[in-house]
């Protein structure tokens, strides 16, 4: 179990190491010049107008919102749907009322709006 | 095995992976790509590098070496650069999970891991993180918009992705993607999840921010999107993560619903290439079939019409599973 996830560990620390090859390349081969515009921000080939970093409608706020519960609730049925078939009928009509539960939030949600790009 | 065979074998195998990844997915990917749209377009695509135009991608990435990077002043240099390490290796990671083939000495896979589909789940959303942060990093408004989407799409598609996982899950009894490929020994659980089959393809086509939902990086109205501050080799390397996280779901596909590697008379190697290309190849026929979404008529689909029917059919799938077959 442990010597899994040290493959994966392996597996992170040297596929860092050949994703990064290329800017070692890129070190020896790629010219250098460098005049002031250069370094602008690219706005269509004007000259940009204030920063990105500015106050910002984050339209998307409610359905990572909601996102997140869903989530979260799937993250409790990796566990049940191993196991589903040795539980039987009983565990079946358990997880329907978990279900439900999310389902009625998700309604909600619906309902008040929540799920326009307003 | 004394450890430093064990550590010796996982170098080796990532080497292999990532060569592997950059050459099917990103170079063949890529020239497959062109010569699919031109053949969809009546051209011809690329012919002049090589025969038939088969070293063009080659081509393309010698270029790309000898390109000077440019980090732009307003941009936040360490952000900037950290996301274009992120975005292909959260897409190589992916690969981990995934079997090739099989051998006589068991499957050709990097590692079994028992939580094999949830941990996919995992790092395919990864990339929505290295997304986010070439947008921010490089201060453009177009990257900016581009990265922002990204979240907002990425984030209504994983749910349809994680449910479906679910159902197949539940049918296989397992999360290990070699448990689930030698459940489908008689059938392919595509014939009985057809419509997983379909809300996977359709959110998976999302995930990978592929036509019609390619509003991340619109070229017509976002030039590249969270990319348009990147030259060269960096923007290979988005270009790359890209393509390998396409092959990655189509190959998870391939793994969940079309049997794996299982088929007839050829090496298991081949058929596991020939499932994964003829998935490719619907992504590739989709992005010149369809328009384009608008922003908010892509969260109404996933929202309004893939969740709720993932819903309902791994309830439906529960039942007959839990209830009906006991």
């Amino acid at each position: 179990m442990l010597l899994d996830w040290g493959y994966v560990a392996i597996f992170v620390i040297v596929g860092a190491g050949m994703v990064s090859l290329p800017f070692a390349i890129i070190a020896l081969l790629s010219p250098r010049s460098s005049f002031p515009h250069k370094l602008d921000t690219y706005e269509s080939g004007v000259e940009p107008v204030g920063q990105a970093w500015s106050q910002f409608n984050v339209r998307y706020y409610m359905f990572s919102l909601i996102f997140v519960v869903f989530d979260v609730e799937i993250i409790y049925l990796y566990p049940w749907a191993v196991v589903a078939r040795s539980l039987g009928a009983s565990a079946f009509y358990s997880i329907l009322v978990f279900l439900a539960i999310l389902v009625l939030g998700l309604a909600y949600a619906w309902r008040k709006g929540a799920l326009e790009w307003s | 095995m004394p450890w430093y065979v064990e550590v010796l074998r996982a170098v080796a195998g990532t080497i292999i992976i990532f060569s592997g990844v950059a050459i099917v997915a990103a170079m063949f990917g890529v020239l497959l790509e062109r010569k699919v749209s031109g053949w969809i377009q009546s051209r011809i695509g690329p012919t002049h590098v090589g025969p038939r135009g088969l070293l063009q991608t080659v081509a393309d990435t010698i270029k790309l070496l000898q390109k000077e990077h440019i980090v732009p002043r307003n941009a936040d240099a360490l952000i900037f650069a950290s996301a274009v390490v992120l975005v292909p290796l959260a897409a190589l990671l992916d690969y981990v999970v995934l079997p090739f083939g099989t051998t006589r000495w068991g499957p050709l896979i990097f590692r079994d891991l028992n939580i094999g589909v949830l941990y996919f789940a995992a790092t395919s959303s990864l990339i929505v993180v290295g997304i986010l942060m070439a947008g921010w990093g490089s201060n453009n408004k177009y990257a900016l918009l581009g990265g922002l989407r990204s979240a907002a799409q990425m984030v209504s598609y994983e749910i349809p992705i994680g449910l479906v996982l679910i159902t197949i899950a539940l049918l296989a009894g397992s999360l290990s993607t070699v448990t689930i490929v030698t459940m489908q020994a008689h059938l392919w659980f595509i014939v009985t999840q057809p419509i997983s089959f379909l809300i996977f393809l359709a959110a998976a086509t999302a995930e990978v921010n592929r036509t019609p939902f390619d509003l991340v990086e619109a070229e017509s109205e976002l030039v590249a999107g969270y990319f348009s501050e990147y030259t060269g080799m960096r923007f290979a390397l988005f270009q790359l993560g890209e393509y390998a996280e396409m092959f990655a779901m189509a190959a998870l596909a391939v793994t969940l619903f079309l049997g794996g590697w299982r088929g007839p008379v050829l090496p298991s190697v081949v058929w596991f290439l020939i499932k994964l290309y003829a998935l490719v190849f619907v992504f590739m026929w989709v992005r010149w079939t369809f328009p384009r979404f608008r922003v908010d008529q892509l969260l109404n689909f996933s929202w309004k019409v893939l969740i709720p029917l993932a819903l309902l059919n791994l309830v439906g799938t529960a039942y007959v599973v839990m209830v009906v077959q006991r």
